[in-house]
């Protein structure tokens, strides 16, 4: 029962990003070509009341459902990593038009082929973790 | 209840996501779907090959059930809440797709030149389709994060580092899209 929770949020989430077309190919590609605000408006819009959310919970010191205080995890500074590391997410996402979360929900709406890219994934993953010592980090 | 039906506007979408966000670190977690692809690696056995797959994967079930729960997301609204009208793209970007030989874009949520492969396959198709995922994953690791982890979390959280991996995001985005894409269709 304790993970019904998180059930109920994905199935959320799922139909959100299915209904907001988000999972779509082509919204990708239209976004590269900066055709269109629908995408940067979907972005822009969960940035701006994330960042109101959390602003007001670490002023309010709210606690988690665990009790423990909601702090934020800053991440450690490099830019190579984020960089590089970001530029081959990029260069991907707009040849696959999909996102680690997209992959799986466009499995849901009866495209078998993308288990291919999720296969991709998993596999490229992998391959950074073998090779993971020998990058700039 | 016909909205129900539509496409749903951009700030509704974004509002959902933001609460969906907060919803996972209120509930103790946090949003980073791209962390499931690790967690399927430590769960088939990654462990043996890499330390970094050496993780206490079962603590990560909730993220796998996120996961499913979209899956399921994603067939109830393309199955009962979709009302067969093709996406309204940008007429310019339907133009670019047709120079390049798409048919019909916007049609489907994906162009069928590039994931029909049961009907009309061939190893270019499963090429794209594999290494685009594998860019995807090994990006996303290497980065540490992906679209809901840097762009949407990190951002949220005025990360420095979730910046610079989102400027990488567009950079890769670009070249791919405005020079790689029309190259390789």
């Amino acid at each position: 029962m304790q993970y019904l929770k998180f059930l109920i949020l994905g199935l959320l989430l799922g139909i959100v990003m299915t209904k907001a077309e988000i999972i779509s190919w082509f919204r990708i590609y239209e976004m590269f070509r900066f055709e269109s605000f629908h995408m940067y408006g979907v972005i822009g819009t969960a940035i701006i009341l994330g960042i109101i959310l959390m602003q007001f919970t670490l002023k309010k010191q709210i606690r988690d459902i665990t009790g423990k205080p909601i702090i934020i995890h800053s991440k450690n500074m490099s830019i190579s990593r984020y960089l590089i590391g970001g530029i081959i997410f990029g260069l991907g996402w707009a040849l696959s038009g999909a996102c680690p979360g997209p992959m799986f929900i466009l499995l849901g709406t009866g495209y078998s082929s993308v288990l291919l890219v999720i296969l991709g994934a998993i596999l490229g993953t992998f391959v950074y973790g073998i090779m993971r010592n020998k990058l700039p980090h | 209840m016909d909205f129900l039906f539509e496409p749903w506007p951009w700030y509704m979408a974004g509002t959902f996501i933001a609460i969906i966000m907060f919803s996972l670190i209120y509930f103790g977690e946090n949003f980073g779907l791209s962390n499931n692809l690790r967690t399927i690696c430590s769960a088939i056995g990654g462990g043996k090959y890499s330390d970094f797959f050496k993780i206490d994967w079962k603590k990560q079930k909730w993220n796998l059930i996120l996961i499913i729960g979209t899956i399921i997301g994603g067939f109830l609204a393309s199955t009962f809440l979709n009302n067969q009208q093709p996406i309204q793209l940008n007429p310019k970007t339907i133009s670019s797709l047709q120079d390049l030989g798409f048919q019909e874009p916007g049609k489907h949520y994906l162009p069928h030149e590039l994931f029909n492969i049961s009907s009309h396959f061939s190893f270019k198709k499963l090429f794209i389709l594999i290494m685009s995922g594998f860019f995807v994953g090994f990006g996303a690791r290497y980065a540490g994060g992906c679209t809901s982890g840097h762009a949407i979390s990190g951002l949220s959280h005025l990360q420095v580092p979730s910046l610079i991996a989102v400027i990488g995001f567009f950079i890769g985005g670009l070249i791919m899209t405005h020079i790689f894409i029309p190259i390789i269709f």
